[in-house]
């Protein structure tokens, strides 16, 4: 039996201001994160006892300085979330990862949460500062300049699923979803050849098929093996590969249809037979044709486009999961994945207002030729950028939104709850909910633990190795009713 | 009002309803070309000045 699925994801946001000179990007990050009002009065550190970026999920572990800031460092670096999630400072970024979610939909509901939470830090944050120092952020990946910044999702898998199927089965998967997973891109990054607007945002970074980095010679499929969960139970694949997206249904998609894909995998449902000649080369070459007719050629010397390639994923989900019974949102997933596929095969320009980089080509194009500019017109690089603008006064996504130019597809209203509330259903509702519940006694939290301190001088450690436990239906009860902090500790260990 | 405002103005009320147990909200959106005046007068009015230095100036470091 495949697990039932368990996803997140990390957003890392860009940061600058009008006037960058004496600026430095860690400085400005924290600033920003420090100023998480009204959500943020409370002080929890994050615990990194489990973490360990280093391991290579190839069975080796890299040498390598691992983070472990001072106490101070550690505060200021880290807000934990009621929500479940963690809002931090991870490089020279500000960042936000959702808690644990089931299924797609609530990862779209989390992620927009954390959009929102970002953009609260930014309002406090610029009230106190000078109109030119006062800061933009932005939910994109590349500076175009040749420095990108991730999107990283997060799927639990089973342990005992082999690594080399994982990549064998999905890298033409990660190479062609792009197609409805990019966030569009004007002109090109990092040396790759030119292009006037890509689709993603991303495929000029790729430079190797697999390996351990993020940081420099990005690798289409991450072997880093750092499960956040029982390690002898459960792998977590890192997916590196993806656009941040602003359109709630590109979120959706892309992970929706990803988590369905790693289902089969973890069932020994393995995808073969559409395994590329060059992936490196068919993930940049599929970025650049926005038309989505060009082929690429597989292994085995065939030619398909991208929508072949995903529709033949698509046509192995079906005969999977119709023969099974999947968890409910599988079946939405294919409903919508086929739809898309129809269209982007049809006509692209019937999802220009669902899709990330056809709503943006479909802005940028027609205001491009409206005013009689060339492709390299600064003006289209700034809407390229401001499309990612987390302020909803300037933000260029947002105002489409709000001007009913782009189809939403969760309800804000959803969203503003989630930005305080964790989901019932993995055990980011026990971090959320005793953050929440008991602010002055959580001491620390992590992806796998919630530490309390009760004053009588030990730290209390309640581990949480069980993505799927440590919810609603398990700990409600005991949480409802334990009035303290003591009281949950004495009631848990009963 | 003409009857685009009104579309527009219909999915704006719609925006702001609150939550419901019901988590399907798909609003259809209208296509970009239909107002397109009007969006881009909007979007002139929002893009930040000085474009050029501006993404000039925007470099990201240490990512990821």
């Amino acid at each position: 039996m495949p697990i039932k699925s368990v996803i997140g994801t990390e957003t890392e946001f860009g940061i600058t201001s009008k006037k960058v000179e004496g600026d430095d990007p860690v400085s400005s990050s924290l600033f920003v994160i420090n100023h998480l009002r009204p959500f943020s009065s409370i002080r929890v550190l994050w615990d990194y006892e489990n973490e360990d970026p280093l391991v290579d999920a190839r069975g080796f572990t890299v040498e390598g300085e691992k983070e472990r800031p001072t106490q101070d460092q550690n505060l200021s670096l880290n807000k934990p979330l009621e929500n479940g999630g963690r809002l931090y400072v991870d490089g020279a970024h500000p960042e936000y990862s959702t808690p644990e979610c089931t299924n797609p939909r609530d990862v779209v509901i989390y992620e927009k949460a954390g959009e929102r939470l970002m953009h609260l830090c930014l309002e406090n944050a610029n009230r106190v500062r000078k109109e030119d120092k006062k800061f933009f952020i932005y939910k994109n990946n590349t500076d175009g300049k040749g420095n990108s910044y991730g999107y990283h999702e997060n799927y639990l898998m089973l342990r005992s699923t082999q690594f080399d199927k994982i990549v064998q089965s999905l890298v033409p998967f990660l190479v062609t979803r792009q197609s409805f997973t990019g966030s569009g891109k004007v002109g090109t990054d990092n040396k790759a050849d030119s292009a006037t607007y890509q689709i993603s945002q991303r495929a000029d970074f790729f430079e190797t098929l697999i390996d351990l980095n993020t940081m420099a010679k990005r690798p289409i499929v991450n072997t880093r093996d750092e499960p956040h969960a029982d390690p002898r139970q459960f792998r977590r694949l890192h997916v590196i590969v993806g656009d941040a997206n602003m359109s709630e249904f590109s979120t959706y998609l892309k992970v929706g249809t990803t988590a369905l894909i790693l289902q089969m995998i973890d069932n020994n449902h393995y995808l073969t037979g559409l395994e590329l000649e060059n992936p490196l080369q068919a993930i940049k070459a599929i970025s650049r044709d926005i038309t989505l007719k060009k082929t690429v050629r597989l292994a085995n010397g065939k030619e398909y486009t991208p929508i072949e390639i995903q529709k033949a994923y698509l046509e192995q989900s079906h005969k999977y999961f119709d023969r099974i019974e999947g968890e409910p949102f599988v079946y939405e997933v294919m409903r919508y994945w086929e739809e898309t596929l129809e269209k982007l095969e049809k006509d692209p320009s019937e999802l220009s207002t669902k899709i990330d980089w056809l709503i943006k080509y479909e802005l940028i194009n027609t205001y491009r030729e409206k005013k009689g500019y060339g492709w390299d017109n600064p003006k289209l690089a700034m809407m390229d950028l401001q499309y990612h603008d987390l302020n909803p006064d300037k933000g260029l996504y947002y105002t489409l939104v709000k001007d009913g130019y782009v189809d939403n597809f969760v309800s804000e209203g959803m969203v503003l709850v989630a930005r305080d509330s964790p989901p019932r259903d993995t055990r980011a509702f026990f971090r959320g909910t005793c953050i929440k519940k008991f602010p002055k006694e959580v001491y620390a939290t992590s992806w796998t633990s919630v530490l309390f301190d009760i004053g009588n001088f030990t730290i209390k450690r309640v581990p949480l190795l069980h993505p799927l436990k440590g919810t609603e239906v398990l700990v409600g009860d005991v949480l409802m009713r334990s009035e303290t902090a003591e009281d949950l500790l004495r009631n848990l260990a009963a | 009002m003409g009857s685009q405002e009104r579309e527009k103005k219909k999915s704006k009320d719609k925006t702001e309803k609150p939550a419901t147990a019901n988590p399907e909200v798909i609003e259809k959106g209208k296509k970009i070309k239909e107002d397109i005046d009007e969006l881009l007068d909007k979007i002139d009015d929002v893009l930040e000045e000085n474009a050029e230095e501006f993404v000039k100036n925007y470099v990201q470091k240490g990512g990821e």
